[in-house]
């Protein structure tokens, strides 16, 4: 019916042009049609997406899937070679994206149809939820780096947008805030990386891009070095910066836990499942070009241990249900990106599909646990799980779906986040058995805090004060989400996204997956010791480990610390000087300037005192000084 | 069809007239007829324009008309145009439209007022389409003394200082820009002719003494650091269309006269100081944006981010590539129009909150909603948001600039660049100040709803922002080969 | 003829010449002070005299001259005696030191 080049350009296409629709007739337009028209938009283009990647995963070139084009057209000429082509490309991973996009979008929007029921600017959200979801969709199809940027920002402006929704809840609008500011300081590292690499590549396209750095072209000599490290080694450290700050990795994490004062399902969709996964897609968009680079690779991988553990240390003693999603989402992007980090090592190039599956598989049981918290949320009217506890009897759905995610994400067979995981920690293991250690921690550390707020939300003391009620509005979108958060585990993943675009098999090592399996067991009981039933164990250990518990409490102090950076370096120690500079000395130079000329007039008005015998002296001066001019003239 | 240019300006300088010959109802709505004529004017000149070129034409310079004016001294009218003036008109046009229908509730001896906003217009047009320097001259005066008066009159705050400092600054740069004129016609052997001093280039030596006459002059009304003071007085103090015309048009007239006269009639002398022009433009883009952090007024914070953008337009004109001139071609036309809606929405929402105090407003979304959004595109446009015009401008200048590969000129793109974070950060804190958050005054509960007028003079520009976001190629591929003809004269430089 | 004369002449009328711009820069009284202007102006017409007789004998221009000197004083005086009373009625005073409005 459609060519694929018309699917790809509706797939992101729909949801922009409804963003338009919805946007510009807001109240005018009924709440329910307008949601209905979200959806019905993200359904068309769940079903395009769905057929574009059947297509294109049924037609390999050549045994290979390689980065097809489908379309291109010239929208900014800044050069003669380098120019912004608006174009829309297919390869695995964006193929990958856009269903996971497009299935996830449709579970929230159907899920928001319930749970934002009768909030003031119900249009308005749909309008920001297809904003999100065209841009999105934009930028993991992208032909062109440039291209990519555009869609970055607009992404990060729906999600600031989508954040700051309750907006005259102050902390919203400071959560909003940051969450642009953070990002926009990162993208400022990835607009320079995209400079110096297409100064370097002399183009923007990717293809063009990728085929250089293939072509053997590339000598570090010419490029230009700098402190030690070729100009685009340093191009591609400053695009993981922006990277990073989107896909929050330590130390631009600070950003996303605050987000979740947005509504929740924005937060299962934006800052869960897509958006700060865009930093993993970029990384991973540039692989080949990232894996000639040793070092780069090696500070990827490193930010993303150190992301995974810290945070995974920092969600164990929050208190907000949503702020340990957020944290474990940090922690699980960490694992995506070492994944990449150490894909570049001979041996583990699996790395890369590893680090894609865990995209796949983490975006639905994420959504599903986010959705759920959602719904006890949306039950209990608190984010603190203080309020929560014995919930099971009054939400069992929900119980049961939340208990379907934490076994996924804790990595037990045969949910799907074992598999993923497995993946990841084997060829950790195969490249550096020190990255591979830390992952086997944070993976117990996750299992760990994930039933300790399962635990502390449907079990330990009941409130006898909380009538939670479940709905079907709310749960049959967790239901299909939770199909694939179980079974995704079996899709044979390394036979479509590869590194190099040629299948594999894929192979399950059984005994390697004893450790992992086992340590995440053993976080599971721990969880169930502490946190099963009212005890003081809690208490009794934070006490032991007082110095370690107050830096999780404290969330290892990274939003003291920016906003120290924030008031003194820039506030106090540029702004301020600036806006002084400028009233006393740029502006007091000129208003002193002006008052001079005032003085000196005043000076000048008194020879013209009136005073007859003043301008008799004067004008004897004058002709005294003309005689002896005269004279002086004559002589010489 | 030369006679295209002469009605354009002859537009506003009849409706001047007129609108001082009727009552005070009556003198709006010649204002926004002519507003609209004008508007239509200019996209008629467009299309003419761009069927001309379509038709193959080479020339340089088309719809040309010529008058002579003082013969004796070889000072004529000549008028034309290029890709790079058709695109100002426009944008001028837009503004002026704009602008009278913003100010529509406009007391006080509303004649008068219309008048002196027809007068600048018929100002900006005359000096966008001038081939002959003097005759720009003559037009960028006509440009600045109604300033005076319409700040001076329907000012606020302290209007009369404010209104004096514009003018005496503006006229200090003026007499820079007459002495280094006149450096030019004595060199030229008199000669006041931008064609003709183009092909003809003056001797190295004069325009090492012209140049910095002429760009400190232009760049006085461009606020070129350090001669920016009287930016932010002067639009804090200006009504609402002042301040639009003020940022959208006036300081657009500096930076054209520093590409087009200074930059492109002496180019030996732009190659030698443009270190210095990139010096003192960086300078303005980073200390106008810290600066602007601090301000609590947001039409303060406006004229501060005002000066941090026009910023870009001299460094892109001081990095001397295509892309760097056409990018700051289009952030001329980009900042004329996005300041202008800023303007816009700040006046309007000052006629109804009767603060500008960043502090004593908030929630405004929800009691104006409507100019809450245009707020907030204004806002979203000025920190340079893919989809809106800020972004293909100063992206265009970044990649431009970055063609040159020494540390100085990267340096200096990368400053640059770093302000666009600055901005973000002001931006939405204004933003979350004002807009968003609870609202802080009893009396800011219930606002009234922006009127037809005021939707419709938002509207359209926010609609051509948009248009020159989405569609940027519209844009280069009207002047770029204007843009390759001013490279031109710097590549003639490097191969005698 | 000896020209001999012609130095002392020309030192008496340059004594005079400086008194009279001496009187007419300190004197407060105006009448002093169109006095020591009428000096100033007998010293040009000895100037004039004496020139005409040592130097040019055989013409009468510096006589003339003179002639037309002392016309000009005459008128000037009484022009100049108006404006001081005519000062002196608006003022009370014929102090040119009061005299610096122009009223």
């Amino acid at each position: 019916m459609f060519t694929p080049a018309t699917e790809a350009i509706l797939i992101p296409l729909i949801p922009f042009l409804l963003f338009g629709i919805i946007g510009l007739a807001g109240r005018r337009l009924p709440e329910i049609f307008s949601a209905f028209l979200g959806i019905g938009g993200i359904l068309a283009s769940l079903l395009f997406s769905l057929h574009l990647s059947v297509s294109y995963f049924s037609e390999p070139v050549q045994g290979a899937f390689v980065l097809k084009e489908f379309f291109s057209f010239p929208w900014l000429n800044f050069s003669e070679n380098l120019k912004i082509s608006i174009g829309l490309v297919a390869d695995p991973i964006s193929m990958l994206m856009v269903v996971v996009i497009c299935s996830v979008s449709l579970m929230v929007q159907w899920f928001s149809l319930t749970y934002m029921k009768g909030e003031e600017r119900f249009q308005m959200y749909y309008a920001f939820l297809s904003l999100f979801t065209g841009s999105m969709l934009g930028l993991v199809l992208s032909s062109n780096i440039f291209q990519m940027y555009i869609f970055w920002e607009l992404v990060g402006v729906s999600s600031f947008l989508l954040i700051g929704f309750y907006f005259q809840k102050p902390s919203a609008v400071a959560a909003s805030k940051k969450a642009f500011i953070v990002t926009r300081f990162a993208d400022l590292g990835f607009l320079i990386g995209i400079l110096l690499l297409s100064y370097e590549t002399q183009t923007m396209e990717f293809k063009g891009i990728l085929d250089y750095f293939k072509s053997g072209n590339f000598n570090p000599e010419v490029s230009g070095i700098w402190m030690s490290h070729s100009l685009a080694a340093w191009a591609l450290v400053l695009i993981f910066v922006g990277a990073a700050g989107k896909s929050a990795m330590f130390p631009l994490h600070i950003w996303l836990p605050d987000a979740m004062e947005g509504p929740t399902p924005v937060s299962a969709l934006i800052h869960a499942a897509t958006m700060v996964v865009a930093g993993v897609f970029l990384v991973g968009r540039l692989f080949p070009v990232y894996s000639l680079f040793e070092g780069v690779m090696q500070l990827v991988t490193w930010i993303g241990v150190l992301s995974s553990i810290l945070a995974a240390i920092i969600a164990i003693s929050q208190t907000d249900i949503k702020r340990v999603l957020a944290y474990s989402t940090l922690s699980q992007i960490g694992y995506m990106m070492f994944a990449l980090g150490v894909a570049g090592k001979a041996g583990a190039e699996a790395g890369f599909t590893a680090s894609f599956f865990h995209l796949f598989t983490h975006a639905f049981f994420k959504s599903l646990l986010f959705l759920a918290a959602g719904a006890i949320i949306h039950a209990v009217h608190s984010n603190e799980v203080e309020n929560m506890g014995g919930l099971r009897k009054q939400m069992p759905i929900v119980h049961w779906l939340f208990l379907i995610g934490c076994l996924a994400i804790s990595g037990v067979p045969p949910f799907s986040g074992f598999f993923s995981k497995e993946e990841i920690l084997l060829n950790a293991w195969k490249s550096q058995p020190l990255v591979y250690g830390f992952a086997l921690i944070g993976s117990g550390l996750t299992a760990f805090y994930m039933f300790r707020l399962f635990f502390l939300v449907f079990y330990n003391k009941s409130h006898s004060d909380v009538h939670g009620h479940e709905s079907m509005g709310l749960n049959f979108p967790m239901l299909l989400l939770a199909i694939p958060a179980v079974f995704a585990g079996f899709v044979p993943f390394s036979s479509y996204v590869t590194s190099t675009g040629l299948p594999e098999e894929t192979h399950l090592h059984l005994m390697f997956s004893i450790a992992p399996v086992g340590i995440g067991l053993l976080g599971i009981g721990l969880a169930y010791l502490f946190y099963f039933k009212q005890n003081s164990l809690p208490e009794q250990w934070a006490s032991k480990l007082s110095g370690l518990y107050k830096l999780s409490r404290g969330k290892f102090y990274f939003d003291e610390l920016w906003r120290a950076v924030y008031q003194i370096g820039l506030i106090r120690a540029l702004a301020t000087p600036a806006a002084w500079i400028d009233k006393n000395l740029v502006d007091g130079g000129l208003r002193m300037g002006a008052e001079k000329t005032l003085r000196l007039g005043d000076r000048v008005k008194l020879i013209q005192n009136g005073k007859l015998q003043d301008y008799v002296l004067y004008f004897l001066m004058g002709i005294l000084a003309l005689i002896l001019l005269t004279l002086l003239m004559i002589q010489s | 069809m030369s006679f295209l240019i002469p009605l354009l300006i002859a537009v506003p300088l009849c409706s001047a007239v007129a609108n001082y010959l009727v009552n005070a109802n009556s003198a709006r709505w010649i204002a926004a007829i002519s507003g609209f004529i004008q508007l239509v004017l200019s996209i008629l000149i467009w299309k003419v324009y761009a069927d001309f070129r379509a038709a193959g034409e080479t020339a340089q310079f088309l719809l040309t008309a010529h008058y002579s004016w003082f013969p004796l001294w070889n000072i004529n009218l000549d008028l034309g145009l290029d890709g790079i003036s058709v695109t100002m008109l426009i944008m001028t046009s837009l503004v002026v439209f704009s602008a009278s229908l913003l100010s529509w509730n406009v007391r006080n001896d509303a004649k008068l007022f219309f008048s002196l906003l027809n007068f600048l217009s018929a100002g900006a047009y005359g000096f966008f389409s001038s081939l002959d320097l003097f005759a720009m001259f003559f037009f960028l005066e006509l440009a600045v003394v109604p300033k005076f008066l319409l700040i001076g009159i329907w000012g606020s705050g302290e209007k009369i200082a404010s209104a004096m400092k514009l003018v005496l600054m503006l006229m200090g740069g003026s007499a820079l820009l007459l002495t280094g004129l006149f450096v030019v016609y004595y060199g030229a052997g008199g000669n006041f002719s931008l064609t003709e001093l183009a092909s003809n280039r003056l001797g190295r030596e004069i325009q090492l003494v012209a140049f910095p006459l002429l760009f400190i002059g232009f760049g006085v009304f461009t606020a070129l650091f350090p001669f920016h003071t009287w930016v932010p007085d002067g639009h804090s103090s200006a009504p609402t269309a002042g301040s639009m015309f003020l940022a959208g048009i006036s300081m657009k007239l500096g930076a054209y006269g520093c590409l087009r006269v200074a930059t492109y009639l002496l180019p030996d002398a732009a190659v030698a100081y443009s270190p210095y022009v990139i010096i003192l433009s960086s300078i303005a883009i980073v200390y106008g944006a810290l600066a602007t952090l601090m301000q609590t007024d947001l039409k303060y914070m406006n004229a501060y981010s005002s000066i941090s953008h026009c910023g870009f337009i001299l460094l892109g004109i001081g990095m001397q590539t295509k892309a760097s001139i056409l990018g700051s071609v289009m952030q001329m036309v980009s900042h004329g129009l996005m300041t202008a809606l800023f303007f816009g929405a700040i006046g309007l929402i000052y006629q109804r909150t009767h603060t500008r105090k960043m502090e004593e407003m908030g929630g405004l979304l929800k009691s104006i909603p409507f100019l809450s959004a245009v707020f907030v595109i204004a806002g979203l446009c000025s920190l340079g948001l893919p989809g809106f015009s800020g972004f293909v401008s100063e992206m265009t200048i970044f990649v431009g600039s970055w063609e040159h590969s020494d540390a100085f000129h990267r340096v200096a793109t990368i400053l640059a660049a770093a302000s666009i974070v600055v901005t973000a950060i002001y931006i939405l804190s204004a933003i979350g100040k004002v807009i968003f958050g609870p609202i802080r005054q009893a009396s800011h509960i219930s606002l009234e709803p922006a009127s037809f007028v005021e939707k419709l003079g938002t509207g359209v520009l926010v609609v051509a922002i948009l248009f020159m976001g989405l569609v940027p190629f519209w844009f280069t591929n009207l002047i770029s080969e204007d843009a390759r003809l001013i490279m031109n004269q710097f590549t003639l430089l490097m191969n005698p | 003829m000896n020209q001999e004369l012609l130095t002392p002449l020309l030192i008496l009328s340059a004594f005079l010449f400086f008194t009279g711009v001496y009187g007419f820069v300190t004197r407060r009284n105006m009448i002093s002070m169109l006095m020591s202007a009428e000096l100033m102006l007998n010293s040009a017409n000895i100037n004039f005299v004496a020139f005409n007789k040592f130097l040019y004998p055989g013409k009468l221009d510096g006589m003339f001259f003179t002639l037309f000197i002392i016309t000009i004083a005459a008128a000037e005086a009484a022009l100049a005696i108006a404006i001081i009373i005519h000062v002196y009625r608006q003022t009370k005073s014929i102090d040119v030191k009061d005299a610096d409005q122009l009223i």
